[in-house]
């Protein structure tokens, strides 16, 4: 682990008492800063909460939030709920993808972007929706995935 | 300042910001409302106010429900009432602005209506609008209308006023009172809540817990979103009541992931509730002590099931356990414990303010009081509505959604996202109960309906259905585990073409073992959107079984798209926005599709002028055209008629 790393971790720790129940908020603060969770690190939470390491990957992989490799610096989601489904959600994907070059669930190589699908945003009124980062897009065409994404590629 | 003269103070704070002496300007920002653009406009309404020199309040508030015409803003002048202006732009804000409070005209043309008794200037009343009028607003009564990061505003409106009422009563009468205004469970299955209070206090044991399961995680469901937003107190209020009548200390609030505003929002409200002394030990001076908690999920739809949710909260995978024992009896840390739903807490706080009898005296025989629904889809009036329960689904998809849009039919109408089930055009005069619904083979949910029409096809749906269900299992149970995986291969399959005409047997077969096999409501319920599909569309299926047509034109291996040569003017438009580079074709020259590079996606059909309309999209049938691009007659046959 880097020294940079490990400094974050010393000053994460702290915040919590070390219990067992505290393993998802633990494991959602360190990403929020880390932005995924390395082996490493997971090993060290499995030393500080006294938590098995098999226990520490259930969780982490259970829980579709968290990420075991690094992600892009933007998060481009898209909305495959009920809603966006029926309201052509399929081709909003299609598009993200051929304009980041990446399928879903993929990050791109200059660590730039991350794509993945999501369940639903609650947004279902603006139907179909996509995500970048904590903004949220609704309405969308192939034609705003261009706008909001430009060439990206 | 003690709780008392607090809210003296806020409720004539209220009456004063509604009488008061300077223009106000409301904002809608609740996600849907952001996702419009409206906090675009705070910047442009500033900056007009300042041009003019006007002293004006700016209030953020949540979300009405009229979602489909956000961002939404409201003004008012000093002694007028409130008017309301719909999908308001950066571009025309200014002049709306300009034009009412230095001009004196309020644009009736633009203006949607007014908060008031009477209409005014031209400008019909708010509340005669077609989606509100059949609206019955209870839990959602202050959502749009007060800043939901003020609690001031919720108080100021009679807020906390339920809990005074309850804290007056015994915890027992108050259980009474839930009991006999007939409240269900609002989260799906409708439990009656009086009764699973009374469990829970009745349980023994000194620490107890009570939850509000915030997860919401049915695609295309938002009440509980938009409430979380719009008004967090309201929950806040009958969490505290709940635990006056159970007996519980520690409270946890378990919100999805993928709502940060509403977690901004109730981190805050429990701020201010500290401050005013209503979370803690004593609450408002008397014996009631309550923690409140706020965990975010992590993202897994399993987890809004109550086992479940109790093994995330406790650091574990989220993964069901057989009941019984129930929650009541061994919850969370393995003590009595009550979940309910978010609806369901704020309607609790609204029986305690104005009475069991009140409530009941709304909705139906046996589905008492009012139900929020997420109206989304092929539907004009996309957004949140509150109607009482025994609402027929045509008053709420027809009067109050507007319809269809695009003049398209109306072919389904989904309820109770993936435990739910899909309701024919024949089933439009049904009432939205609790037992009606589950008649139907569908569910009341938590409140989400999604709205298809003819274009979107039933086989397609299911398949979408199980694909969710199938990755969201959480693997525990073999039925869910296998038996979804085996239901989606075969809907794959039907989808494709592939299907075999045993097939759709084979799936009802399955579902039943599922329903019948399946450890926790995640599987037990996965089948009902196959069942209900197989039972009211089973002709769509069997035209993709026997036929490999797709009637609705919506399964792409089932489709083609062909070019007319009698309609091609050689416009060159498809060739151009061909994204497969699948089209050949040339001046005057009648295009060609080629079929083995087509992808399907409709661009050609999509951006074909209509006053050609030369793109056919079919399924089941082959049209006959030439293979290569021919000389167009289009043109000179429209010449001749000319000329005739
Ligand atoms: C797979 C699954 C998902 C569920 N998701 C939710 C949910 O998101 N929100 C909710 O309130 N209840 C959900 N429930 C129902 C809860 O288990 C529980 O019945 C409910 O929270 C009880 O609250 P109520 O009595 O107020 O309805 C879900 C159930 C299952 C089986
Ligand atoms: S279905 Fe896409 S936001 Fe809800």
């Amino acid at each position: 682990m880097d020294v940079k790393t490990g400094n974050k971790l010393q000053e994460i720790f702290p915040r919590y008492k070390g219990r067992p129940e505290e393993l998802i908020p633990l494991l959602q603060e360190v990403q929020a800063e880390l932005g995924y969770l390395p082996e490493d690190v997971l090993l060290e939470i499995s030393h500080f909460l006294k938590v098995p390491e098999s226990t520490l990957y259930g969780v982490s992989t259970f829980y579709a939030q968290f990420k075991l490799n690094p992600v892009g610096k933007k998060m481009v989601r898209v909305c495959r709920g009920t809603a966006c489904h029926v309201r052509g959600a399929a081709k909003v994907l299609e598009e993200a993808e051929k304009r980041l070059g990446i399928k879903d669930g993929e990050t791109t190589e200059d660590l730039e972007y991350s794509l993945e699908s999501i369940a639903c945003f609650g947004s279902c009124a603006l139907a179909p929706v996509m995500v970048v980062d904590k903004e949220v897009h609704g309405r969308m065409t192939t034609a705003r995935v261009k706008d909001v994404l430009g060439n990206s590629k | 300042m003690n709780f008392e003269e607090r809210q003296k103070k806020a409720i004539a704070d209220w009456e004063e910001l509604e009488r008061g002496a300077r223009p106000r300007i409301y904002i809608g920002s609740a996600t849907c409302g952001r996702a419009a653009g409206a906090l675009k406009l705070v910047g442009v309404i500033e900056a007009e106010l300042a041009r003019h020199n006007i002293q004006a309040d700016i209030v953020h508030v949540g979300c009405i429900g009229l979602c489909y015409l956000e961002p939404l803003v409201d003004i008012v002048k000093p002694g007028r009432p409130r008017i309301s202006y719909a999908n308001v732009t950066p571009r025309n804000v200014g002049k709306i602005i300009e034009e009412y409070l230095v001009n004196d005209n309020p644009s009736p043309e633009l203006a949607l209506g007014v908060l008031s008794e009477t209409a005014l200037d031209g400008i019909g009343r708010f509340s005669d609008l077609p989606m509100l009028k059949p609206q019955v607003r209870i839990v959602t009564a202050n959502c749009g209308i007060i800043d939901p990061e003020k609690i001031e505003h919720y108080v100021g409106r009679g807020g906390y006023g339920g809990l005074v009422r309850a804290l007056g009563m015994t915890p027992e009468q108050v259980i009474e009172e839930i009991k006999k205004s007939g409240l269900r469970g609002r989260g799906g299955a409708g439990f009656p809540t009086g009764m699973k209070w009374e469990f829970c206090r009745k349980a023994p044991g000194d620490t107890k817990y009570i939850i509000c399961n915030a997860d919401e995680g049915d695609p295309g469901a938002f009440m509980n979103r938009s409430l979380l937003e719009s008004d967090p107190h309201s929950l806040l209020e009958g969490m505290l009541i709940g635990a006056y009548a159970m007996g519980a200390t520690e409270a946890y609030i378990y919100v999805r992931a993928e709502y940060p505003l509403a977690v901004e929002r109730l981190k805050l409200a429990l701020k201010q509730m500290e401050e005013w002394g209503l979370v803690g030990d004593n609450i408002l001076a008397s014996n009631l002590s309550l923690h409140i908690k706020i965990k975010e999920g992590a993202g897994a739809f399993v987890c809004g099931e109550e086992t479940a949710l109790i093994a995330s909260i406790e650091g574990r995978r989220g993964m069901p356990r057989p009941r019984p024992p129930f929650p009541a009896q061994a919850g969370l840390w393995g003590k009595p414990t009550n979940i309910n739903n978010v609806e369901t807490w704020a309607d609790a706080a609204s029986i305690m303010r104005k009475g069991a009898e009140w409530y009941a005296g709304h909705g139906a025989e046996k589905s008492k009081g009012t139900k929020t629904f997420a109206l989304a889809g092929k539907i004009n009036n996309t957004g949140l509505v509150e109607v009482p329960l025994g609402t027929p689904l045509r008053k709420i998809i027809y009067e109050i959604g507007g319809g269809i849009p695009d003049g398209k039919a109306f072919k389904a109408v989904q309820t109770g996202g993936p435990s739910g089930g899909c309701l024919p055009a024949s089933l439009l005069d049904l009432h939205v109960e609790y037992e009606s619904l589950a008649q139907a083979g569908a569910i009341m949910g938590s409140g989400g309906m999604v709205v298809m029409d003819e274009d979107t096809c039933m086989v397609d749906v299911a398949r979408y259905f199980l694909t969710f269900t199938q990755s969201e299992s959480c693997g525990k149970c073999v039925p869910c585990r296998v038996g979804t995986r085996k239901m989606l291969d075969i809907l794959e399959d039907i989808t494709k073409g592939k299907g075999q005409p045993e097939d759709i047997d084979l799936l009802l077969d399955l579902s039943e073992a599922i329903k019948a096999g399946s450890l926790c409501g995640l599987g037990q319920t996965a089948p009902n959107p196959v069942l209900t599909t197989v039972r009211y569309f089973r002709d769509e299926y069997e035209a993709h079984v026997r036929e490999q047509r797709c009637p609705a034109l919506a399964c792409k291996d089932l489709i083609a798209f062909y070019i007319l040569p009698d309609k091609c003017v050689a416009c060159g438009i498809c060739l151009r926005n061909c994204p497969a580079q699948a089209i050949a074709g040339a001046k005057k020259m009648v295009h060609v599709i080629d079929q083995s590079k087509c992808t399907k996606c409709s661009t050609c059909l999509d951006v074909c002028p209509v006053k050609f309309s030369a793109v056919a999209k079919v399924s089941g049938e082959q049209i006959e055209v030439p293979g290569e691009p021919t000389p167009v007659t289009a043109l000179e046959r429209d010449k001749v008629a000319a000329s005739k």
